[in-house]
């Protein structure tokens, strides 16, 4: 989620929330027992074994029903209600929590991500997936890509073919947003509707008066490679601006295009480009070229705005239209003044999948959603005009990229849907790890000490091992 | 304080009372706060945490947690968070008590005659009304590189760069130290003018009468009254030093930035809480249990020892 | 005071340099108490945008807007509030009432496992709350006592803390010639403590009501643990889901407004039990 760093540091008990769902399993070897007899209602015998064995399961246990009348849907926010709500033919709204769809009752279980409640309730309810009642089963959930990985590679999640989706419906989607939550089996676990390609966002007029021109070919000359993205910073600084607000802002653009993974058999491992990020933001720290500030930080956001005297940001659609304060009037945003190129490596951020959960009474619905919402391109194509999204299909965007009548008030009139659908090409996301949410939030925060001169390089990586094993404990160094 | 203890059958039929009384605390305790903490300690003794999906144990294996949290060294090492807890809380200890008592022998002092006490009485209460985290957000954009603070410091020209202040050691703690100042100094001077108002009024009349400066008064007087509820102050601050966590958690982001020199003992655990390894977070508590037990007695002891009662 | 004539050769000029002090500090003290609820209530009246530009002493013109997007969001403030009240306020009354009962009976009493219970008391005094979370969840669960207000409210009752300022209190206010004087006059034990006892604990008593309500009001550790229904959740529950609403709709403007609508009710609790502890109720009817 975008908004992870703030709300981790808005936090209070980070603790408390993780413990909401996880007392039984969690306090003590007896709890096991407990976890059995409380389900004695609902229960078959196969199911105790579903629920003490959670690793080892044959891969194709798969069980789905189609005579449910609740359908529960668990998520982090209204995002995707709201596109229910407005864009799935047949749903009517009951009160913020619930709605039908025909005579099936739905049900929205919405648990903010904060703190990782969403991931510990959503796991507590999975565990207890097979023994629960019919009408509490999950039936759909969804899931972020830092750790879409952790779910889809379980038998928690359904393969989309046995719901009745098939290759044909999802063949217009991007490769990358499959890639995400396909198993290590090869079964396609997810689907999505929205693709997020980030691209490079500049300050128009920073680019102006540095580069002489705001056009996108002067500037991504100017950063089409990170030597060149390293000289230019160079000059942003003599002309008083900042390159990136602070180091994080390109960690992403480096995290997405590595060559390994974050973790190889058991082991971390610290990927050369990764390296290279750290290589070039301790020179670009030290040469006063961005700053060391978490992301969604006052000192970040301040660059929205002329005085804050920032070039540039990495960002998705979502990141220009919502967050770069367009409805301040004062901001570079409400007067039109940002541009947008490819930047000097592809990447995404974001983006959001729909996952059927094992054991769904609801499969057809279930499917039905999927197909509607990430398959069709009439509905996606009404989605981009409502919402401003990005969607997850490839002939529909490229059609809108040449269409003139679409364009950004933000980038000053300009459709920049041709700059996202090159980008979004370019996403390659083979190396993604269960790890990743984990790592990268320590990485980034262990290597601030090393770019503030707190800590040398290998002080700061103790630091990062030091803080990855305390969340998975499983992993060496 | 009347000591007489007159052992007729009238007093011990009263002092069976005594075991009535308690039996709501005892009754509640136990249940919700004794078995936990078994619980706890038990979980200690395992290997239980969360892979993914996946439950791992738990699996029975003795002290190892506990080994592997005094195997950590340097900035991740259990003296080191101790350390940090510590420093933190005696540099905002320190402050605040000096600072209540202050107030309280002004506040008390019939000579001084504070016009409008009422007023600033209820005022140093109001910031411990404000959550820690709406407190700490607040704090964090005062103090943040573009914030008020820099651009101040700055214009008056005693800096020419932002100064990071959560990237400094000294800083960060200091800042860490002033909030918890700032949040319980008006709890400690209410606790001790509350018991300044336990102390009978004639005896400051009586030392006035016999010429008594302020000065004298409050500290042969008020002060000596005042230890027990000194004492009070003393051990519930220590055990909620021990127990800092919130203002350092938010401020820091949870990093116990720079390099661990804020990470409190609590937020150590949380790490582990957070990762859901409950054999780590047991062990972790078991270590705190002790540590504050120790201090705490030691405190109690060290300040009960000359109160001749 | 009549006695402050006897002794104005000390006064003076020192008294004057004094006051001055007293005054200078006491302002000082003042701003930095107040300036909190200041920014607070300024960053409420500025819109997200605003907030995000950093930090300024002018308050805008969105109060209203932030106002009614919080009631007419999708989190149930009004409710929350209504459930935040009752939670602090049965832990206040539990806590302190409980506590001054356990206090007395260390106090007024004298019998055999007396030592032993108080040594016992004040040994669990130190045991952080973090380290029975754990246990104390799976212990409601065991109880069915999950996303219930009892096991936030049932538990304050066993307030070490309070129970050991009560007896500190009691220490150096509650004589026991009082006690007999009662028994004396044939109140029986119960009636003792309810009728004699705890109007002369008034202050402490204020000051833990206080000190306990707010605690709770701003907990967010154990409701967050044991409440999941969105009807039953506490404010601070409820702020920090606010602060982690999607970007669509996260505004910080609402998450200040929150906060200050949720510092209201605590200002006006604080307020009212004030009194009773700046203007110093006369504490106790005969002393010891």
């Amino acid at each position: 989620m975008k908004k992870k760093l703030l709300s981790a540091l808005l936090s209070v008990a980070m603790v408390s929330a993780l413990l909401v769902g996880c007392g039984d399993t969690a306090a003590a070897p007896e709890a096991a027992p407990a976890a059995t007899e409380a389900t004695d209602d609902a229960a078959a015998p196969a199911d105790d074994a579903a629920a003490d064995d959670t690793t080892a399961a044959p891969a194709g246990n798969w069980v789905s029903s189609d005579d449910g009348k609740t359908l529960n849907i668990y998520c982090w926010n209204e995002e995707f209600k709201s596109r229910l709500t407005d864009h799935y033919p047949g749903y009517t709204e009951v009160d913020a929590t619930h709605g039908t769809i025909g005579d099936v009752n739905v049900v929205w279980n919405i648990t903010p991500s904060d703190d990782n409640a969403y991931q510990n309730n959503l796991d507590e309810t999975l565990l207890g997936q097979m023994d629960a009642a019919a009408d509490d089963k999950i039936d759909l959930f969804l899931l972020e890509a830092d750790y879409a990985l952790k779910y889809v590679d379980t038998e928690y999640t359904i393969p989309v073919s046995e719901l009745g989706v098939t290759d044909a419906d999802v063949a217009d989607q991007y490769q990358y947003t499959k890639d995400v939550v396909t198993d290590s089996n090869g079964a396609l676990k997810g689907v999505s509707w929205q693709g997020c390609p980030g691209v490079l966002i500049y300050n128009r007029a920073a680019a102006t008066e540095v580069l002489g021109a705001d056009d996108a070919e002067t500037v991504q000359a100017a950063v089409k490679d990170w030597d060149t993205f390293k000289a230019t910073a160079a000059k942003m600084k003599d002309a008083g601006y900042k390159m990136t607000a602070t180091s994080n802002d390109a960690f992403r653009v480096f995290s997405n295009n590595v060559t390994s993974k974050w973790v190889e058999n058991g082991a971390i491992n610290i990927d050369a480009n990764i390296k290279a990020w750290v290589d070039m933001s301790k020179e670009m720290v030290d040469a006063g070229e961005t700053g060391t500030a978490d992301l969604w930080s006052d000192d970040w956001s301040a660059g929205f705005y002329p005085e804050g005297k920032v070039f540039c940001y990495f960002g998705p659609a979502w990141l220009i239209n919502f967050c770069m304060a367009a409805d301040d009037a004062a901001s570079i945003a409400a007067q039109g003044g940002w541009g947008a190129t490819e930047g000097p490596q592809g990447f995404f951020w974001g983006g959001t999948w729909i996952c059927g959960a094992n054991g769904t009474d609801n499969a057809s619905l279930v499917a039905d959603i999927m197909k509607q919402l990430t398959c069709n391109p009439d509905i996606m194509t009404e989605i981009v005009k409502a919402d401003d999204d990005f969607v997850n299909n490839k002939p529909a965007m490229d059609a809108m990229a040449v269409d003139a009548s679409y364009s950004s008030n933000v980038y000053g009139g300009i459709n920049p849907l041709p700059m996202y659908c090159a980008g979004v090409e370019k996403i390659d996301l083979s190396n993604l790890s269960n790890y990743d949410q984990g790592c990268n939030e320590s990485f980034q925060a262990a290597m601030k000490e090393y770019f503030e001169g707190n800590a040398t390089y290998e002080e700061a990586l103790d630091l990062f091992y030091t803080s990855v094993t305390e969340k998975y404990p499983e992993l060496t160094y | 304080m009347a000591k007489e203890k007159k052992k007729t059958s009238q007093v011990v039929k009263y002092n069976k009372w005594g075991y009535i009384f308690l039996i709501p605390f005892i009754v509640v305790y136990l249940v919700f706060q004794m078995i936990p903490l078994f619980s706890t300690i038990y979980n200690s003794l395992f290997e239980n945490y969360r892979q993914g999906l996946t439950q791992i144990g738990p699996n029975w294996v003795g002290l190892a947690n506990f080994q592997k949290i005094f195997a950590g060294t340097g900035n991740d090492s259990m003296p080191t968070y101790f350390l940090n807890t510590m420093i933190m809380w005696i540099a905002g200890f320190v402050p605040q008590i000096l600072l209540s008592l202050l107030l309280g022998a002004w506040f008390s002092d019939t000579r001084l005659r504070v016009k409008a006490a009422g007023f600033f009485k209820t005022v140093i209460y109001m910031p411990n009304l404000i959550m820690a985290s709406a407190f700490a957000m607040l704090f964090f954009s005062l103090f943040s590189d573009a914030g008020p603070i820099n651009s101040m410091l700055i214009q008056m020209g005693i800096i020419s760069q932002p100064f990071k202040f959560l990237s400094h050691t000294v800083s960060a703690r200091s800042l860490v130290a002033f909030m918890n100042c700032l949040m319980w100094f008006g709890n400690t001077t209410i606790l001790l003018m509350a018991g300044m108002m336990g102390i009978d009024n004639s005896l400051f009349e009586a030392a006035q009468v016999d010429g008594a400066t302020s000065t004298q008064v409050f500290f042969r007087i008020t002060l000596p009254l005042l230890k027990p509820i000194l004492i009070y102050v003393m051990i519930t601050s220590l055990i909620g030093g021990l127990q800092m966590f919130d203002v350092p958690q938010i401020l820091t982001n949870g990093e116990g930035n720079p390099m661990r020199t804020t990470m409190t003992m609590i937020m150590k655990l949380n790490k582990y809480l957070f990762s859901k390894d409950f054999g780590m977070a047991g062990a972790m508590s078991v270590i705190l249990f002790i540590i504050t037990g120790v201090l705490s007695v030691i405190v109690y002891k060290f300040s009960t020892k000359e109160t001749d009662y | 005071m009549p006695s402050e004539e006897y002794n104005s050769v000390e006064g003076g000029f020192g008294i004057v340099a004094r006051r001055v002090i007293a005054y200078i500090v006491l302002i000082i003290i003042t701003v930095l108490c107040l300036f909190w609820f200041y920014l607070l209530i300024v960053n409420s009246t500025r819109s997200h945008a605003e907030l995000s530009r950093g930090f300024t002493l002018l308050p805008s013109g969105s109060l209203y807007k932030n106002f009614d997007n919080v009631i007419h969001g999708t989190q149930p403030i009004l409710r929350g509030m209504l459930n935040s009240f009752i939670v602090a306020g049965c832990c206040a009354l539990f806590s302190t009432y409980f506590s001054a009962m356990t206090a007395y009976a260390i106090h007024v009493y004298d019998f055999k496992l007396k030592k032993a219970i108080f040594t016992f008391i004040l040994a669990v005094m130190m045991i952080p709350t973090q380290v029975t979370a754990l246990g104390f969840i799976k212990l409601i669960g065991n109880l069915r006592l999950d996303d219930s207000f009892l096991p936030l409210i049932i538990p304050s009752i066993a307030a070490p803390a309070t129970f050991y300022y009560m007896k500190q209190y009691m220490e150096s206010a509650l004589p026991h010639a009082i006690v007999e004087a009662a028994r004396i006059d044939g109140s029986p034990e119960f009636r003792t403590f309810n009728e004699i006892s705890l109007p002369i604990m008034k202050p402490a008593i204020a000051v833990q009501l206080i000190f306990t309500f707010v605690t709770n009001w701003n907990n967010y550790f154990t409701p967050a643990l044991v409440l999941h229904s969105e009807n039953k959740k506490t404010l601070p529950i409820l702020i920090a889901a606010l602060r982690s609403a999607d970007f669509l709709k996260f505004d910080m403007g609402q998450v200040y407004v929150t906060i200050a609508l949720s510092i209201f009710p605590v200002v006006i609790v604080y307020l009212f039990l004030s009194r009773y502890i700046v203007t110093g109720v006369a504490v106790g009817s005969v002393k010891g």
